[in-house]
């Protein structure tokens, strides 16, 4: 089935009855050319991308739960490829130019919405930070804008200008950044990867590899022993216990991140905004919501949820930013499971096993990569593909 | 989370700063053999368990003393605390040039 104004027209007229799930629901097989471990954001865009590069690779995607039950949809939601530094800007810009033909290529409705990210200036030193910064970006091929104080004010007027302490004095703009529906990039992906005859198979814990001379052989599971020529791991929150299946140390703590929203108001916000001062962003949803959030509780845990002080310290950064916050409401709040790195960048790898590849370690920051990491994993799992 | 500590009865854990996995007591001697990789393993690798894990915090907004907190990571609960001071004396600790306890 496809998606389309035609197809909406039609099934109104005949009552709805011919949308279907997404997706199938398959019983795993006893072997896989592919296995990717990790039903999120990032596992189904791999399997996306290496099912339509590798039209007949049989491969699976093994999640524990449900797809997309992990940080893809616990996540703020924003989209951007403002980052400085060589190896990061050309990749998170390559994620970019994915996101803004994603809805076409995978034929489902993700939002994403282009409505511009503002990275708050509040200092001299800041600004010539931003301008090195926004001067790297262009060289990278993105877009780039340094805003006036006035610039910002236009756009912006709600913001506390004059804080004694950390003063507005212009922004970077990313006008090609925004946000996306966390959940329908899920969806499309795995809609995506299904069609191509991916088996997406849920409720399939990995418990164990099967490693023989170095080289894995498989998977074992909740659901009995599944066969592989290459396992591919992106699991972030669990990165550490997966792997120590297999024998392996990584350089990641688990920590929670918190994020939070609040009642749904009318449209204030007109794209995301980061406080340079704080750790503070915000953005508004479509549904209303100021969607926002800050920085780790800054301890190991498992746990998916946060502690009160935490959400304390950003609902001060809040109220420092955009004194107006403090009438609005919190709806929720909720944690995800990051993958803390030592050195704040993500493994993307093989491993010393072959056949094991690795995908981890990207702090709070793996949402806005799930395109362009999903085809980065595909090339270096994928290119001595040989079925 | 109220840390139980030794000295000072119960106290918010923000009045502390935290380090990390309490093994990290455990420098690794710089003048042995393959003390390279040791370092390496040291800095970097972690067993970030799920479940119980034994951890180094700071009392900066007290006492200034360190602990060795015991947690749980996917409860929050917290087990137990102890002076990182005695748990380094009790032969926890290989500190290079530092006199056997």
């Amino acid at each position: 089935m496809r998606f389309s104004a035609f197809k909406v027209v039609a099934e109104a007229l005949t009552g709805h009855k011919g949308w279907g799930p997404l997706w199938r629901n398959p019983e795993p097989k006893p072997e896989y050319d592919y296995i990717i471990i990790g039903g999120g954001g990032h596992g189904l865009s791999t399997a996306y991308y290496l099912s339509n590069t590798f039209r007949q690779a049989r491969i699976a995607v093994l999640e524990r739960g449900w797809l997309g039950q992990g940080n893809i949809g616990r996540n703020t939601t924003i989209i951007r490829s403002n980052y400085l530094l060589p190896g990061n800007e050309p990749f998170y810009e390559l994620s970019m130019k994915l996101w803004e033909g994603l809805e076409q290529a995978f034929n489902f409705n993700a939002m994403v919405s282009q409505r511009g990210i503002v990275n708050l200036i509040h200092s001299d030193g800041q600004r010539d930070a931003y301008r090195r910064r926004g001067n790297a970006m262009l060289l990278a091929g993105a877009d780039a804008e340094l805003l006036s104080r006035e610039q910002v004010r236009g756009m912006c007027p709600f913001l506390n200008f004059d804080n004694a302490r950390f003063p507005i004095k212009g922004g970077l703009m990313q006008r090609r950044a925004g946000t996306a529906r966390h959940d329908g990039v899920a969806w499309g992906y795995a809609r995506g990867a299904d069609q191509k005859g991916v088996d997406l198979i849920q409720n399939c814990e990995v418990t164990g590899f099967r490693i023989e001379n170095g080289r894995v052989l498989g998977v074992e599971t909740s659901r009995g022993y599944i066969g592989a020529r290459k396992v591919g791991v992106a699991v972030a929150g669990m990165s550490g216990k997966v792997m120590g299946m297999a024998g392996m140390r990584l350089p990641i703590e688990s920590h929670v991140l918190q994020a939070f929203v609040s009642e749904g108001l009318k449209p204030v916000i007109p794209g995301v905004i980061t406080f340079g001062a704080g750790h503070f962003y915000v953005s508004q949803s479509d549904k209303g919501g100021l969607v926002f959030g800050g920085d780790i509780d800054g301890y190991n845990s498992y746990a998916q949820r946060g502690n009160l002080p935490v959400i304390e310290d950003v609902a001060e950064s809040g109220m420092a930013l955009m004194p107006m916050i403090g009438r609005a409401r919190l709806l929720r709040t909720w944690g995800g499971i990051m993958d803390m790195s030592m050195d704040g960048t993500p493994i993307i790898d093989r491993t010393p096993i072959e056949g094991l590849y690795l995908n981890a370690g990207w702090c709070y920051g793996g949402f806005k990569a799930t395109p362009g990491l999903g085809l980065l994993l595909r090339a270096s799992a994928g290119d001595r593909h040989a079925a | 989370m109220l840390i139980p500590h030794p000295l000072l009865g119960l106290r918010d854990a923000q009045e502390f700063t935290y380090l990390g996995d309490a093994s990290l007591l455990n420098r690794p001697d710089g003048m042995a053999e393959g003390a390279d990789r040791a370092f390496f393993d040291y800095a970097y690798l972690r067993d970030n368990p799920a479940g119980v894990h034994r951890e180094l915090w700071f009392h900066e907004q007290g006492d200034r003393s360190w602990l060795v907190v015991t947690r749980d990571t996917t409860t929050h609960e917290i087990l137990g605390a102890e002076l990182a001071r005695d748990v380094a004396l009790k032969g926890g600790a290989r500190w290079p040039g530092c006199p056997a306890a």
